[in-house]
């Protein structure tokens, strides 16, 4: 498994118009700039695809920041 | 899963039909501009087209009907049956397809009645008629498939409001000792009820005091009762959990390989769940994925078919295909299709 901060980079590649130098593994996903519920399905197609793990609703209700989100793809890749 | 086939049917045309009315997503000023411009590249859905007030799903199907006939050069009196897939039905009651039997001048002998369902319609719709074609009592038959979602969705919930259009269809099916089998692989879980739901206005909750209350459930979304809502969420994770598994198992039983295809003809519900989909079933050439819902959305029931004439008529009509049909959604209700064509007629599409 890759690093979060390597997750944190990739993720934030996903977010076009999102500069990668203002997002951290300890920053909360919902503080990006015009966050939307847009952006929770492009956070669950990049983790589907890439880790092949499949988030749902709780999943992200329960995370805050984005190294919530890479222990969750790391619990559930060894489960 | 058994594998379901259907034998000695062929599909002999195809025609769709969209309202002439475009609603870009681009002015949906129920968001701002920044808002507009993520949904459309995020979900790939740049228009629509918008019945107006009056026009009804029938409406929809009874031209592409009526002028398939025509092309085909079938007899009204020979069309032994007609089934109508839809969620937006004309009435409560009756249903839209012995509307349609009527209206397009069929036979009383003729056999028609709606199946309630949605996205995953078609592929259905295709196995049932399949079904009933394929002992030969039966030789003509029409699938109609459309929806009039825009009925239901309301501007005020940017989550439904620019993902649906209108569209309508038929396809015309032939009793053929000739033709190849088709597979299918068609599942349903019920569990999904909530995730697309409308849920006022039938026999559960009927008409209430609060049905028309528009309610504001987070900043963006407000909608009454009556409207259509969706849990984006939840049917995301229902697309990526069941439909990639549900192709590969039809592939597997039906002997063929992703490489056999030539096209993957999916129901259009936006451009993320879609590309999801495909990568997960690594099909790597994406000109075989068409896409139709840039220019028209999510059309529901009509999404498959409006995407065969829109995307693939050139091919289509002229050399033989093999077909990976899919749909998926609303139920939850989902199946897949493998289907060998012959040249079959594609009308251009029809704007009304």
């Amino acid at each position: 498994m890759i690093s979060a901060e390597e997750f944190t980079k990739q993720l934030v590649s996903e977010f076009e118009d999102v500069p990668e130098n203002i997002i951290f593994p300890d920053t909360n996903y919902r503080d990006i700039p015009n966050w939307s519920s847009m952006y929770a399905l492009i956070i669950i197609a990049f983790i589907d695809a890439n880790f092949d793990v499949q988030l749902n609703a709780n999943d992200l209700k329960n995370t805050q920041t984005v190294r919530d989100l890479y222990s969750i793809v790391c619990a559930k890749m060894n489960s | 899963m058994s594998l379901l086939t259907v034998n000695n049917v062929s599909l002999k045309g195809v025609a769709a039909c969209v309202p002439i009315n475009v609603y870009s997503n681009l002015n949906y000023s129920h968001v701002t501009q920044e808002e507009r411009e993520l949904f459309i590249k995020t979900t790939g859905i740049k228009e629509r087209r918008v019945a107006k007030e009056g026009m009804s799903t029938s409406d929809l199907c009874y031209e592409p009907a009526k002028q398939l006939i025509e092309k085909l050069n079938w007899n009204k009196e020979d069309i032994d049956i007609v089934i109508m897939i839809t969620q937006s039905p004309d009435y409560f009651i009756p249903g839209s397809a012995i509307i349609l039997q009527h209206k397009l001048g069929l036979n009383k002998s003729c056999l028609a009645f709606d199946i309630n369902l949605g996205c995953s319609g078609y592929v259905y719709g295709l196995y049932v008629l399949g079904n009933l074609l394929s002992s030969g009592q039966l030789k003509k038959g029409l699938l109609l498939a459309g929806d009039k979602s825009t009925v239901s969705a309301a501007f005020t919930d940017k989550s439904a409001y620019p993902l649906f259009g209108d569209a309508g269809s038929a396809t015309a099916l032939e009793f053929d000792e000739s033709a190849k089998t088709m597979y299918f692989n068609l599942a349903s879980d019920g569990s999904g009820k909530d995730a697309i739901n409308i849920e006022h206005g039938g026999s559960r909750n009927g008409i209430q005091k609060d049905t028309f209350d528009l309610i504001e459930i987070e900043p963006g979304i407000a909608r009454e009762k009556r409207h259509l809502k969706l849990n984006g969420i939840e049917i995301f994770n229902f697309a990526l959990r069941e439909v990639s598994p549900n192709v590969n198992e039809l592939y597997s039983k039906a002997n063929q390989t992703i490489g056999d295809t030539d096209y993957f003809v999916f129901h259009q519900a936006n451009k993320l769940i879609n590309e999801s989909v495909r990568k997960k079933l690594k099909i790597t050439d994406v000109s075989k994925v068409l896409y139709s819902l840039e220019k028209y959305g999510n059309t529901s029931s009509a999404s498959i078919p409006l995407t065969m004439i829109t995307e693939a008529s050139d091919t289509l009509t002229t050399k033989n295909s093999k077909l990976c049909l899919c749909g998926f959604g609303v139920g939850y209700s989902w199946g897949s299709a493998l289907i060998d064509t012959k040249p079959f007629i594609c009308l251009p599409l029809i704007e009304l």
